[in-house]
């Protein structure tokens, strides 16, 4: 009877997460806990950045500063109360001395201090959010990625350097959005027409569009995460607004959307961090290396993965290896890294990465794929607007 | 005329034969006991393991099922569908979250206005919602969680959908809810408590009639009972139940965010209250273990070895959709009532 | 605000009104007819969009995406009512719930297993992808053709419905399906067709959403809430009720979320009206919602039960 198979089923489930219990063995690797969005909106951000985390171990021989390195891959579903359970999953019953990944900012907000209180180094490779970069700073937390205001100042310094007058700007009602608007206004220098504000999980954008074409302004500055950047880029162009008025965006244009979009993005400008095309040997080496294995350009957050690795690579090796000296570690960490993606890694005071800061086009590359061109630096050494706040030196 | 008594003395002995034969504790408060026994003692099976991790898995299992008890006073009771239960979670996480922003650390000034606050939005939207009948209650329940999610979410004074931390747990000056296990008996004591007062108001008259509207409500009035009145009264104290649960959940992790208020979570509750069985008190409480120990259990599964364990890791939740299909489909009670079922002999 | 930014948001409402409507006529019908909620039709949608986009991606055909996308939907639609929908007639409606979201999750997997978490691309077809000056603006030539391809179907149902005898049967179901039943009407077999139906006219949706909207793992969810809210205000089981409250859902919240902000930041003060006028604008259509079912809580337009 189905019944009774289930009953057995269940209390079968009861007993594996029991037996599941049992603590490890403790073994010389050094444990990472990879904590990240891998299932719903925003999961082929978290799977990119552990594509690119585990690029860099592969490429070491599965060891990072010399030592062998366990890592455990936790999803937390983009829900906060999930991921302060698998904070506490990984720290206590794994004891991990580094955690890493943190897709989403709201994620972050919920386990930072946790994972800071409990002395576990946090190694954030994508969410910034700007009370972490300010009074919540800590010692022991470490942000790789970006400032989430980051790409958009820049976006506003490029459209006042391409002399833009009068513009509107989008961007969807929810946290990362208004940093976003925030962000940009600060550099950008000129008049803003109309700033529309979408609800943040509408897919539509046919009013807004419209809305933008009605005011006629010299250019668009927009900022939408994940999918929605590839919805408002394609109906964007189906309405005819790509040839009449210029489309900037910031943190849009990646490995992500440009495959869902295709010629739809050729033409449009971009600013972030990092893009492909970045002069160095590290950053070439990753990107054909990432090609090769995974047969496809690299994201931005495949790069923050492999950049947080790299990191450790090279703290690990000033301290041989040691976690356990708590304070070591972190001025090891705090020493940034010369040979990173970005060429040389430093951090501010609050620990978080000082960028160059980059506009890019959409062109199609030897292979027909479409990626990004680098065309000017608008932000060069920049350090976000809150690390003033942060009590660190 | 042949003589059919018995003496005294084998009458009163087949009688106790009979009776002692026929003594059975009746099987759900069996099943009662044993969980709540097992739930008592969860802390100390993490402290011999030397883990605190359990004591927080398990609070939160508690609190999911304190919210789906609320739920299910409406739902299973009083066969009323709400998607909108997340709401009341929120507001009760809210309460404790936005008092402590400013200032205010004072646990029972929590609880208070929690509970009146709450109660009395309960009371508003109760009063909107109960006009529709069938799919659109259900509807209207959603849509009001929803306006009140993006409420949350455009509200950036309080974090918007970032959420924001809480810097200390609630203060209520006799117990100290910043030691994990205090907090652990605490919720315990609540799941228990409302357990026991639901009992109780389920086997009054108000249950009676609540169960009565469910059956036929039509007849119910024409009896003369003041069916809207009973509904809203229901509707309320499962949401206080809810405000509750939020509360504490505030209090576990520390940290609110508007995600404690989205449909999914109340899809999430139905699914429990549905996955236990409906209409009895401890079915909502066995859908949860079941429900978070299932996914605790696909999402670290290691059972072959081989590459179907990556699979059904990264996609438990195909797995734990295909459970709910089945429960749906073959169990007519849920799972605990198709246990209590077996027990009692009868056929589910 | 001029006139022709007026018109152009009310066309805009209209094509996502005309959306909205082919996937509540589907599932008001399975709804009013069958009383089964099935919470699966945003699935169904969602496989539309991903059978679409991959024939599409093989034949750079968009006929041939459109073939793949309706019979697609409608095979998946037959074998989802055969295996899972036929336990659940008599069932009550929690337990449809239940089991239609666990169906919900399954395909959402199955989605991520076969075509990864990354949206998919899906261009639009050759010949529409320019655009229309129609009031002073351009508008896309795509979304027109979305009006035109809503309000054929929209044409045909109405025939099928009022002009055929099979059309008889389901309104007949729609009104009491016990009498149907009990007149010896293969009463299966019509359940049966017309969640096929439905199942098709979510594929098409799908098909037609495919190169605005991003093909991804749970794309069908906000649609299947849009819809939900669209059957309430409209009515249950009744397709007039769908065909009027999709319109006015589809209309009222492009128009609202165009226009409101705005609005609002006449009568209030800049820095509230920022922070109140997107939030509110979302909220629009469940105010409305809820205002319907507050005046009449059997929605606009119901069906008159015998």
């Amino acid at each position: 009877m189905i019944a009774k198979h289930l009953l057995k089923t269940a209390v079968a489930a009861l007993v594996m997460a029991m037996a599941a219990a049992t603590p490890a063995v403790a073994q010389a690797p050094i444990k990472i806990g990879y904590l990240a969005t891998f299932s719903g909106p925003i999961g082929s951000l978290g799977q990119d950045s552990y594509d690119g985390f585990l690029l860099a171990l592969e490429q070491r021989g599965g060891k990072l500063g010399g030592v062998p390195i366990q890592v455990l891959k936790e999803d937390d579903q983009f829900k906060p109360d999930l991921d302060l359970q698998l904070t506490q999953k990984l720290i206590e019953k794994e004891n991990v001395s580094i955690i890493t990944g943190l897709t989403g900012s709201n994620v972050m907000m919920a386990v930072a201090r946790p994972i800071a209180e409990k002395q576990v180094f946090l190694i954030g490779s994508n969410a910034g959010p700007s009370a972490l970069a300010g009074a919540q700073c800590s010692p022991y937390q470490f942000v790789v990625s970006w400032q989430n205001d980051g790409h958009a100042e820049a976006s506003g310094k490029f459209a006042n350097d391409r002399g833009y007058k009068r513009m509107v700007l989008i961007a969807p009602n929810y946290q990362a959005g208004k940093d976003a608007l925030q962000g940009f206004k600060r550099f950008y220098k000129g008049e803003v027409l109309d700033e529309i504000s979408p609800g943040v999980t509408q897919p539509d954008f046919s009013a807004e569009i419209a809305q933008i074409a009605a005011a006629k302004p010299d250019a668009v500055y927009a900022f939408f995460p994940g999918s929605l950047a590839v919805n408002f880029m394609r109906q964007y162009q189906q309405a005819g607004l790509g040839k009449t008025i210029p489309l900037q965006t910031s943190a849009m244009l990646d490995a992500t959307t440009l495959p869902a979009l295709k010629d739809a993005a050729l033409g449009l400008f971009g600013t972030h961090w990092w893009s492909p095309d970045l002069d160095n040997a590290t950053n070439k080496a990753f990107v054909e290396a990432f090609d090769k294995k995974y047969n496809r350009l690299p994201s931005i957050f495949a790069a923050q993965g492999f950049e947080a690795a790299l990191l450790l690579d090279a703290a690990l090796t000033r301290t041989k290896g040691n976690v356990a000296d708590k304070p070591a570690f972190a001025a090891a960490l705090k020493a940034g890294n010369p040979k990173s993606l970005r060429g040389t890694l430093k951090f501010g005071n609050n620990n978080f990465a000082i960028n160059d800061y980059y506009a890019f086009t959409v062109v199609k590359d030897a292979k027909e794929r479409h990626t990004l061109k680098t065309v000017a630096t608008p932000l060069k050494a920049h350090q976000d607007a809150y690390h003033a706040q942060c009590a660190l030196k | 005329m042949v003589d059919t008594t018995l003496t005294p003395a084998a009458s009163a002995a087949h009688a106790a034969a009979a009776g002692a034969a026929r003594w059975r504790p009746a099987p759900h408060l069996c099943v009662a006991g044993l969980l709540l026994a097992g739930l008592a003692l969860v802390p100390l099976f993490s402290l011999w393991l030397g883990q605190s991790f359990y004591v927080t898995l398990v609070s939160r299992i508690m609190i999911l099922a304190l919210a789906a008890v609320g739920l299910n006073l409406v739902m299973g009771y009083g066969a009323l569908v709400s998607f909108g239960h997340a709401l009341y979670i929120g507001v009760g996480a809210y309460v404790v979250g936005i008092l402590s922003f400013h200032g205010i650390a004072n646990g029972w000034v929590h609880l208070a206005v929690a509970l009146v606050g709450g109660g009395a939005l309960a009371a508003l939207v109760g009063l909107v919602c109960l006009r529709a009948q069938g799919v659109a209650f259900i509807m209207i329940t959603l849509a009001f969680a929803q306006m009140f999610y993006f409420l949350a979410v455009s509200l950036k004074a309080y974090g918007g959908d970032d959420g924001f931390a809480i810097a200390a747990r609630s203060d209520f000056g006799v117990v100290d809810l910043n030691n994990s296990v205090t907090l652990y008996y605490v919720i315990f004591a609540a799941l228990a408590g409302t357990l026991f007062c639901l009992h109780r108001l389920v086997h009054a008259r108000f249950g009676m009639v609540l169960q009565g509207c469910r059956s036929n409500e039509r007849r119910m009035r024409a009896l003369g009972f003041p069916t809207g009145q009973v509904k809203l009264t229901a509707y309320v104290i499962s949401a206080l139940v809810c405000v509750l649960a939020g509360m504490l959940l505030a209090n576990l992790t520390r940290f609110v965010s508007p995600s404690y208020m989205h449909w999914l979570l109340s899809g999430d509750l139905v699914v429990i209250v549905v996955l236990g069985g409906l209409g009895t008190l401890l079915g909502p409480v066995v859908g949860a273990v079941l429900w978070l120990v299932m996914e605790e259990a696909l999402s670290s599964f290691h059972l072959t070895g081989g590459p179907l364990d990556e699979l059904v890791r990264t996609h438990w939740l195909g797995v734990a959709g295909f459970v709910a299909l089945v429960v749906a489909l073959a169990l007519k009670h849920g799972v605990y009532g198709a246990l209590v079922a077996r027990f009692e002999g009868r056929s589910s | 605000m001029t006139a022709s930014l007026l018109l152009t948001q009310l066309l805009n409402g209209f094509q996502l009104g005309v959306l909205l409507f082919l996937l509540s006529a589907g599932l008001t019908l399975v709804l009013g007819i069958m009383h089964v909620i099935n919470l699966a039709h945003g699935t169904l949608f969602m496989m539309g969009a991903y059978f679409a986009a991959t024939v599409f991606g093989w034949t750079d055909s968009f006929a041939l995406a459109a073939l793949a996308a309706v019979g697609g939907s409608l095979l998946l639609g037959l074998v989802i009512e055969r295996v899972v929908i036929v336990h659940l007639y008599e069932r009550d409606h929690l337990y449809q719930v239940l089991a239609t979201f666990g169906v919900i999750l399954i395909f959402n997997e199955i989605a991520r297993y076969g075509w990864g978490t990354s949206p998919v691309f899906m261009a639009v077809p050759e010949m529409l992808s320019g655009t229309v000056d129609l009031f002073g603006l351009a508008y896309p030539a795509y979304r027109i053709a979305i009006i035109g391809v809503g309000l054929a179907v929209g044409a045909a149902l109405y025939v099928v419905v009022h002009k055929t005898r099979v059309g008889m049967l389901i309104r007949a179901g729609a009104t009491d399906a016990g009498m149907v039943s009990a007149l010896g009407v293969n009463i299966r077999g019509l359940n049966a067709m017309v969640f096929a139906a439905g199942a098709a006219l979510a594929g098409l949706a799908g098909l037609m959403a495919g190169p605005i909207l991003s093909v991804q793992p749970g794309m069908g969810e906000p649609i299947l809430i849009l819809t939900l809210v669209v059957l309430i205000t409209g009515g249950v089981g009744s397709i007039r009720g769908a065909v009027y409250g999709a319109l006015i859902v589809g209309i009222v919240d492009t128009v609202g979320r165009a226009f409101l902000p705005n609005l609002m930041r006449e009568v209030m003060e800049r820095s509230t009206a920022q922070a109140a006028g997107p939030a509110i604008a979302s909220m629009l259509i469940y105010l409305l919602m809820a205002a319907v079912l507050a005046v009449r809580p059997a929605g606009l337009f119901p069906v008159k039960h015998g």
